[in-house]
């Protein structure tokens, strides 16, 4: 290794010396013209000089990150597609057989009612919540950008609860939920309208007359996710400010100019140029829904129950709590991990595409 | 104007009608992220009586004020709160580290394919962590158990002249938790990274490798340097998604005496009789460290939040 790299080192020396007069006259003539210095350099050097060379001068800076990061990433997923092909569980704590692979794991979650069910809700977390958000966070951002007074203000206000954690933002969410003396329902017996919710939502409970968000099917995953909206839509609206403020002014002006209303203005012209930020706020905000786990563990611990189990709580109760179903949580995981690839691949591709990475 | 056709004064009482719209609408959202937050700090201060007595949101007056509450969060959370610093830290800085010299590597020099390295690094972002969590138990608690704990005795049997009493295994986890979240935290601080260094010119490091400056001196006197910025834009983000986090810290730390903030948290909430004027307290408590970060760096926090 050391002999390759002196080698190489020689190799570009020699290179440099040779390349490094008509490089200076190049720049020369570059500021001279005072054309871009960028076309003449860089250019003849870099084609003289083996790609090789490169490669190895740079890789003590990205190698060791690159090796850690990738043995603890695409390494641990590959390790955890081989576990759900096995069928390791419970007492069999030494290890998982892997002489033995198939995939009955996979057979068995076609046939689990609870996997279909915390799919379907990891699904309607994730387009339900992601939609809301850009809503609303499209909303704000719109408003801020108004040339308002302590703009500042509102904007930190608006992206707080994205420093809080999972964790602190379900306590507080369980209690603006709780039945009995929560925020929600002391609001709505003000207004005389808890009986009224209570009848439309859970026609069946005769003679409920106390709204409980988080534990009815119908409104615990609902309830889940306008707390998570308080959460992310700070988030949104950053993102939507950012390419709000990257839209030229001459678009207003041209648009204002052609009498079209405040929000003919933003429906034809100002809405459409936000396409790039609305697709990375989607992007990010659907990996948040997907890793909702903490959010909904803090709520309600890894019982299941009231409608509210997605892959992610259902996968750490299999593996980690229920019997110790390694290779059956392995499965599911793989499930996530696929439903999360089908959202960032094509994302990370166009961006490619575009030259952006 | 095109409605200028009607009285130009009735034209700006409509503007400022819009205006004071425009503010109301505002203020309903201030009030909307604000609640909670409120409600919580609220309760916190409330005797029992008061909290029974009076609406969640009502600040709590006269008889009702009591720090008991928070005092006894306090004393819960405050181990946790400990490690969580111990761990939090020292991952964040790592991988703000690495994640600079990455992307380093991967921006300022250039070779063929390395765009290809960078798309892996990146997609680590999105992944979800379940996807890791089997084998990254089985990696730390069974393939490899002993790694840290000889590092760890070794390092420290050396410092102290053999006198090193070994560790809890509380400890240990919690350094296996430290270098987890410093390889988790790789691919975003190498994104953020390299979109800054993006923006530097090419002409400084190439007349630099003109005069012969090794790929480490350019990184040590141009590189480092200029990063100082986006390092506080990297800690400041990566610090508050590591102290944040509960999933690895619930399957990495199973000893009893040594929990990360988040986690005893959720012990605390989690009882059968659900005291909320404690638990508003533990999440407030909980949420100081990162709350704190974010009042004092909130336009860093931001920026960090957008890239």
């Amino acid at each position: 290794m050391r002999e390759i790299l002196t080698r190489l080192r020689t190799a570009r020396d020699r290179l440099r010396s040779a390349v490094g007069s008509t490089e200076s006259a190049d720049r020369e003539v570059a500021t001279d013209g005072g054309t871009a210095v960028g076309e003449g350099r860089g250019g003849s050097l870099r084609d003289a000089l083996p790609v090789e060379w490169e490669l190895i001068e740079s890789s003590p800076f990205w190698l060791p990150p690159v090796v850690l990061a990738g043995f603890f990433v695409y390494g641990a997923i590959f390790w955890n597609a081989i576990i759900s092909l096995t069928d390791w569980e419970g007492l069999s704590l030494s290890g998982a057989d892997y002489s033995d692979l198939d995939l009955e794991m996979y057979g068995r979650l076609l046939q689990d009612g609870a996997f279909w069910q915390a799919t379907q809700n990891t699904v309607v977390l994730l387009v339900v919540f992601t939609l809301l958000c850009l809503v609303v966070g499209l909303l704000a951002a719109i408003l801020i950008d108004q040339q308002i007074r302590f703009e500042n203000t509102f904007r930190t206000i608006y992206l707080l609860p994205m420093s809080l954690s999972f964790v602190v933002t379900a306590t507080m969410w369980a209690w603006m939920y709780n039945a009995r003396n929560g925020v929600l329902n002391t609001f709505l017996r003000v207004l005389n309208l808890e009986g009224v919710l209570v009848t439309l939502l859970k026609p069946e409970a005769i003679n409920a007359t106390v709204l409980q968000w988080l534990s009815w099917n119908t409104t615990a995953l609902p309830a889940v996710i306008f707390a998570l909206l308080w959460q992310f839509s700070g988030y949104a609206m950053v993102v939507f400010l950012a390419g709000l403020r990257a839209i030229p002014t001459e678009h207003y002006e041209a648009a204002r100019v052609d009498g079209a209303s405040t929000i003919r203005m933003y429906m034809r012209v100002i809405i459409p140029q936000l396409r790039a930020s609305a697709v990375s706020a989607s992007v990010v905000l659907m990996v948040f829904a997907l890793k909702a786990f903490d959010f909904i563990f803090a709520l309600r611990g890894d019982q299941p129950g009231a409608n509210l189990d997605i892959l992610a709580t259902m996968m750490y109760r299999e593996a980690f709590t229920g019997g110790n179903e390694w290779a059956y949580g392995s499965a599911i995981a793989i499930v996530l991990f696929v439903l999360a690839l089908l959202i960032i691949a094509p994302y990370l591709y166009s961006e490619y595409k575009r030259g952006e990475l | 104007m095109s409605t200028s056709s009607s009285n130009p004064i009735q034209t700006l009482r409509e503007m400022e009608a819009r205006r004071i719209g425009l503010y109301l609408v505002l203020l309903g959202g201030i009030a909307f992220y604000l609640v909670p937050v409120e409600t919580a700090v609220a309760t916190m201060f409330k005797t029992q009586q008061a909290f029974t007595a009076t609406a969640p949101y009502v600040p709590p007056l006269g008889d009702g004020f009591s720090v008991s509450s928070a005092l006894n969060a306090w004393e819960t959370l405050r181990p946790g709160l400990i490690d969580s610093m111990l761990m939090a830290v020292p991952a964040t800085i790592l991988s703000a580290l690495f994640g600079s010299l990455a992307a380093y590597g991967l921006t300022t020099i250039d070779w063929r394919g390395q765009v290809g390295v960078v798309v892996l690094i990146i997609a680590g972002i999105f992944i979800p962590y379940q996807a890791v969590l089997v084998p990254l138990t089985t990696f730390w608690f069974q393939i490899w158990p002993d790694l840290v704990t000889g590092f760890v005795n070794t390092v420290f049997g050396f410092v102290t002249g053999g006198n090193w009493a070994y560790p809890r295994s509380g400890d240990i986890q919690l350094i296996q938790l430290t270098i987890t979240h410093a390889a988790y935290g790789i691919p975003i601080t190498t994104l953020l990274f390299r979109s800054y260094y993006q923006a530097i010119s090419d002409e400084m490091i190439e007349a630099a490798r003109l005069d012969g400056a090794t790929a480490f001196s350019i990184y040590k006197n141009i590189i480092f340097p200029l990063s100082l910025p986006m390092f506080a834009v990297t800690l400041i983000y990566q610090f508050t998604q590591v102290y944040n986090d509960l999933l690895f810290a619930l399957v990495l730390l199973n000893d009893p005496n040594t929990q990360v903030a988040t986690q005893r948290l959720v012990r605390l909430t989690g009882g059968v009789q659900q005291d909320f004027t404690l638990t508003m307290a533990g999440a407030i408590i909980a949420a100081l460290p990162t709350l704190l970060v974010y009042i004092f760096f909130g336009e860093q926090f931001a920026k960090g939040v957008a890239e």
